[in-house]
């Protein structure tokens, strides 16, 4: 079903949303997830908490490498739409691999 | 269990009163944390956002799962509290030659009820559990239960809708949808053989009370024998189609390799690589005890667990305390229905010290027996591999 709040979101541009969307959730203090410190995050953190929560990403490290990352990271912005561009998708692998690949 | 914090969460739909336990995980390394949602007790929490929470293992143990132990499973973000007496039914579709749309009062007071008691469980169940792991929630054993679900049959409700001839899929969705407009929405079909079975139902109860928010108030399908992900909660439309439905959740995924497991096929949405997850497998649960755990010698010591089909039953649940060399039949106990758990028992022997590796296998009356060793697929459905605890007599 197609929601209210959902067109609402839509009007947003994707920047603002992250941060919109990132702040709500910050300022509801129920994220009580924070990813790792190295360059990247912040950009990881705005992008990926849009649609949920970030324990998707600590959660999974035991399942990924740089092509699993690689892999999700596509099916965020293909199957899901989410908004993050090329350049930004670069950045955030290079993140995610360095701080969240766990398979052995 | 060491430590324990408490913590008062606010939520855009909500409070939530949170507990946090550290403890050991069930399936992963890493600490469990237990977080209460609205209205349940706390659950293993795999995601906040959107809820994803597990039953933990002593909540299993009873033979009917508790609403508010009951595991939550959402996929999209966006779920509103739905207003049962403003909630409508809308059933149409091409193949639908008489469209309804229906109260809940219309609904409950217009077709006969019909009580069954079955297994809901994830299709991703145990995907926490998975070698080699793979992507997704990470699930251990408790993204299951057994309820008594009350509601009026599908079947009534698509005849009195006037279902064409030609249908061939029913098209199922529910009032959670997505945060963003590029995430496709939540609906999920059924070929129409399995829509018109007498035991696929749209409930309005759980074990006699109304169904929990979380659990997809105020109805939600209930599809015994087939994995969860097609009980599609707080439902809103149904649609009688005569084509396969194209949506994402059923093109791409929940989906297994073509002829990699046995169970019912969906024909109209299989293709030469993969095929949609439909019917649980034969499976089974030790729920008395978790590996680690010291037995003292000679005390009277009851393994306990649950067993479960797809609907046929389960004919028997065999033990072994020697490392497979040796089975024994567990007594089984009380039949609540061919959709059911059943609850087996058996007493171990505790009477030589050292270590004592319990494995547990089930049979189904369709003859289907649990395998010994894991189907890979990238998705991580179907573990129903013989589960061991490792205990230790001393
Ligand atoms: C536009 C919405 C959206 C955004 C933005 C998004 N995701 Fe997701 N993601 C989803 C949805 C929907 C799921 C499926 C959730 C479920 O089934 O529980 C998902 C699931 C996942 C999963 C579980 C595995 C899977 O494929 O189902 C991982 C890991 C994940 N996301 C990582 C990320 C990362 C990393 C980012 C940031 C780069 C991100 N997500 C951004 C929508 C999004």
């Amino acid at each position: 079903m197609r929601g209210a709040r959902r067109r609402a979101a839509a009007l947003l541009t994707a920047p603002a949303l992250a941060g919109a969307s990132a702040l709500l959730w910050a300022a509801a203090g129920a994220e009580a997830i924070q990813l790792k410190d190295a360059p990247g995050r912040d950009l990881t953190t705005g992008r990926c908490i849009i649609c949920h929560s970030l324990e998707y990403i600590p959660s999974n490290a035991p399942a990924m490498n740089r092509a699993g990352w690689q892999k999700s990271i596509q099916k965020m912005k293909d199957r899901f739409g989410a908004p993050i561009t090329d350049e930004e998708a670069k950045q955030i692998l290079d993140y995610l691999d360095g701080s969240y690949s766990g398979k052995s | 269990m060491v430590t324990r914090r408490e913590l008062l969460l606010g939520t855009a739909g909500g409070w939530l009163l949170e507990r946090v336990w550290a403890g050991e995980g069930a399936g992963s390394a890493a600490a469990d944390t237990l977080t209460a949602l609205a209205g349940k007790k706390p659950l293993i929490r795999r995601a906040l956002r959107p809820p994803n929470f597990e039953t933990p293992l002593a909540d299993l143990a009873a033979p009917f799962t508790r609403n508010d132990a009951f595991f939550v499973r959402y996929h999209l973000a966006v779920i509103p509290h739905v207003d049962a007496a403003a909630w409508r039914l809308q059933v149409a579709g091409a193949s639908a030659q008489h469209p309804l749309s229906l109260s809940l009062e219309e609904l409950r007071s217009g077709f006969e009820q019909v009580s069954v008691v079955a297994v809901n469980q994830c299709a991703g169940n145990r995907r926490g559990l998975f070698t080699p792991r793979v992507p997704g929630v990470q699930w251990g054993n408790g993204a299951m239960g057994n309820a008594r679900w009350r509601g009026v049959r599908l079947r009534d409700v698509l005849n009195r809708a006037g279902m064409a001839p030609e249908a061939l899929e029913v098209v199922f969705d529910g009032a959670d949808s997505p945060v963003l407009p590029g995430t496709p929405d939540y609906l999920k079909s059924l070929p129409v053989e399995r829509a018109l079975d007498e035991n696929t139902l749209i409930a309005f109860e759980m074990n006699d009370q109304p169904l929990p928010h979380w659990n997809g108030a105020p109805a939600r399908l209930i599809v015994p024998g087939w994995v969860g992900s097609y009980w599609v909660k707080h439902l809103t439309a149904i649609r009688i189609e005569p084509q396969a439905f194209d949506g994402f959740w059923m093109k791409a995924a929940y989906r297994v390799p073509t002829g990699a497991f046995p169970g019912r096929r969906f024909a109209s949405q299989e293709n030469a690589e993969t095929t949609p997850v439909t019917e649980l497998m034969v499976n089974s649960l030790i729920t008395s005890h978790v590996s680690g755990a010291r037995l003292r010698r000679g005390e009277r010591v009851e393994l306990g667990g649950k067993a479960w089909d797809s609907g046929a039953g389960i004919e028997a649940v065999e033990v072994s305390a020697d490392g497979g060399q040796s089975w024994r039949d567990a007594t089984l106990q009380r039949d609540l229905g061919r959709f059911a758990w059943r609850e087996f028992r058996f007493d171990l022997d505790t009477s030589r010290p050292g270590p004592l590796n319990v494995a547990v296998r089930a049979r189904s009356r369709s003859g289907a027996k649990q395998p010994d060793k894991l189907t890979p697929n990238p998705s991580g459905y179907h573990d129903n591999i013989v589960q061991t605890v490792s205990l230790e007599v001393a």
